[in-house]
């Protein structure tokens, strides 16, 4: 028979077996957050084709015509804009939504028990989903633009996951603290609205990569490396991402992911006496 | 056998104060307070941890098939004590073991999304309580035909009724078919038929070898189902045994001895800057040498109010209810026409018209026969005694009235059966 045994700081134990037996729920409540976010509209799914189309409509006026944003590489600025957008709202996307994966759900968390890492691990559904969609939408474009997508494809996934564990890791520890503190509420849009400036979305990275603090900025900004990444699998011959500079990303994503995730347990138990 | 053990278990919470005020929690504060802190010398921020125990040593043995009530004035560590049960918060201090699979159902429908469909959450809910897929599968149909929602499986449940919505979400609870089942006050909602349809199937689960936890105020749903009871007070278990003898300690201790209480200004009275309650007294015409109120006692329910209204048409409802909240009866007074003042009322209970057992009075005073003043809410509680006499029998005596309504029995016809 089922045994449980409950004392201060037991749980601790089981917790990885017990984040398996609800894998169950992980998978509904992905599905919830999907149903819910294209309940009651009328094009559905289809605003995940719109909102990057016109994002990218927008930006391409805005940079590339009022703006003129010196473009020293030789790919046209409208390809630049796409691939970074798709990407950065994925990344901007998952970051928001684990950042409020727990006040959101706190019905939940004051009701019934599972382990909360489930929250914010369900959450990525939304922007995953989007982002396929994007992404599907973005291929017959690059192949009308001339870039016919390479082999080098098949590396997307590896940047994606490095894209989710950057959000994740950021967003558990806004999570965590935004039970407490509701400010972080606040803070999270304020990243992505600046990030989308500071990261090399809407230009392309040969503009900075001539400057003198650059190395440092390669360092700092762990995002700024996935995104070359990211442009180097789809963009035929791009010469602007070294496998080397992915190396510091890829460190300082496992690092930050595992202090997350020590953050959240020691955290987690405290929620509902808070929210 | 025994399915829940815990030991001496305590849940304590921190209030922190800081110069006797509470202390904030905020970003700003605590900020603020840090670099505050900077700056001044330690001692001028006194910083006091006051412990608030929600609950304090609990010690107890469920065994299996038991279906336990617990009992307990607001606050006494009841909820928290489901709460630890269900792991939803660690307990401080203290040891349980749990033996089966639980399923609590502290709300009705948890985790219910207002924009899915009754389909929909099913299974969201289901899982969430910790159904399979599988399982909810085969006990769909089960679940729809309960709840009564055929029609309306692919509405959105914020389109439900309160009533439609409750029903679902008991119906999916009810089918979890989990070991042990702990349940709070989900039967404060729902209509007179479903409570009775909700009593039912969990009687029914009992009956299979099921255990059942039960949080609730309604002490006749706690005695109608439970064989066992557990009295909670200010976080500690004050008794654990057979329903009946606990609940007789726990009305004892909720219980107003008192059978007057007055206020002599209208400033410290309860009510509004209407009406105030001056006082209220029952008196009861005691026969020879009896020294408490029994069901043989008639008395006498005297009320005075200040009335601070200029010529108000004023009449008093008065409601008579048992402890456990129903209402045994409603009286008015006539409507009249009053000046400012104290204004005095009486009314007189017969003898041999209530039953023993715990009663409450509440009354209202009504302006132009149709707008309530003021709701004075159990302004006095007292208690009748049993008393019988030419009976065997000593068991509880049913019901809220026992009238000595005459009652003759005859022998008709004599017959001699061989």
């Amino acid at each position: 028979m089922h045994e449980t045994v409950i004392e201060s700081g037991r749980s601790e134990k089981y917790y990885w077996q017990d984040l398996w037996r609800f894998k169950e729920l992980l998978f509904i409540l992905a599905i919830r957050d999907i149903t819910v976010k294209y309940k009651q509209t009328f094009v559905g799914v289809a605003w995940a084709i719109f909102r990057p189309v016109l994002t990218v409509a927008v930006f391409v006026f805005a940079f590339d015509k009022v703006a003129k944003i010196e473009n020293k590489s030789e790919i046209p600025l409208q390809i630049i804009i796409f691939t970074g957008v798709i990407f950065w709202n994925f990344f901007a996307m998952s970051f928001q939504q684990v950042s409020n994966s727990i006040t959101g759900n706190a019905n939940l968390v004051s009701k019934v028990y599972f382990p909360r890492l489930l929250m914010p691990l369900s959450s990525v559904a939304v922007p995953l989903l989007d982002f396929l969609v994007g992404f599907v939408v973005m291929i017959p474009f690059l192949i009308y633009m001339g870039y016919t997508p390479t082999f080098n494809i098949l590396f997307v996934p590896f940047f994606l996951v490095l894209a989710f564990f950057s959000a994740f890791s950021l967003g558990v520890i806004f999570a965590s603290l935004n039970v407490q503190f509701r400010d972080f509420q606040q803070i999270a849009p304020l990243i992505v609205q600046y990030g989308f400036f500071v990261c090399p979305i809407a230009y392309p990275i040969a503009t900075i990569q001539e400057l003198s603090w650059y190395p440092i900025y390669q360092w700092i900004n762990p995002l700024a490396g996935i995104i070359e990444g990211f442009r180097w699998c789809l963009i035929p011959n791009y010469q602007y991402f070294q496998w080397d500079t992915i190396i510091p990303s890829v460190i300082f994503v496992t690092i930050t992911t595992i202090l997350s995730v020590i953050f959240f347990r020691k955290k987690e138990n405290s929620f509902v006496d808070y929210i | 056998m025994t399915v829940i053990e815990a030991e001496n278990i305590s849940k304590r919470y921190i209030i922190d104060h800081i110069n006797g005020n509470a202390k904030g929690n905020t970003l700003r504060e605590i900020v603020t307070d840090n670099i505050k802190n900077l700056f001044t010398k330690k001692e001028t921020n006194q910083v006091s941890h006051e412990d608030f125990w929600a609950l304090k040593d609990v010690s107890f043995n469920i065994n299996q098939g038991d279906r336990v009530g617990i009992i307990g004035s607001n606050g006494a560590g009841k909820s928290t004590l489901l709460k630890v049960l269900s792991r939803i918060t660690e307990p401080t201090e203290g040891k349980i073991t749990i033996k089966g699979r639980v399923a609590s159902l502290l709300e009705v429908g948890t985790g219910f999304h207002p924009e899915l469909s009754g389909r929909e959450n099913i299974f969201l809910n289901g899982a969430v309580l910790g159904m399979k897929r599988q399982d909810i599968k085969k006990q769909f149909d089960a679940i729809v035909d309960f709840a009564g929602v055929e029609k309306f499986l692919d509405t959105p449940v914020k389109r439900y009724s309160s009533g439609m919505y409750v029903r679902l979400g008991f119906a999916i609870s009810a089918h979890l078919e989990p070991e042990i089942l702990i349940v709070d006050e989900v039967l404060a909602v729902g209509d007179a038929d479903f409570q009775r349809k909700c009593l039912g199937k969990m009687k029914d689960a009992s009956t299979s070898g099921r255990t059942i936890l039960f949080v609730s105020h309604n002490l006749t749903a706690v005695q109608g189902l439970c064989n066992k009871a557990m009295f909670m007070q200010k976080g500690q278990l004050m008794e654990m045994g057979e329903t009946n003898q606990v609940l007789a300690t726990y009305l004892s201790h909720v219980q107003k001895t008192a059978l007057e209480s007055w206020w002599d200004t209208p400033e410290e009275a309860p009510g509004n800057d209407k009406v105030r309650l001056k006082s209220i007294k029952l008196v009861p015409s005691y026969l020879d040498n009896q020294k408490h109120l029994d069901v043989r006692t008639p008395f006498k329910i005297k009320i005075e109010f200040w009335n601070m209204m200029e010529n108000a048409n004023l009449n008093i409802s008065l409601h008579l209810n048992s402890l456990t909240g129903e209402c045994i009866f409603n009286i008015g007074t006539e409507s009249r026409a009053f000046d400012k003042g104290v204004i005095y009322a009486e009314c007189e209970v017969p003898a041999d018209f209530l039953n023993d057992g715990s009663y409450s009075i509440s009354f209202m005073v009504v302006k132009d026969t149709a707008s309530a003043i003021y709701n004075f809410e159990e302004s006095l509680i007292f208690e009748i005694e049993d008393y019988r006499e030419g009976t065997a029998w000593y068991g509880k005596w049913p019901g809220y009235v026992r009238p000595k309504i005459n009652f003759p029995i005859t022998q008709l016809e004599l017959e001699s059966i061989s």
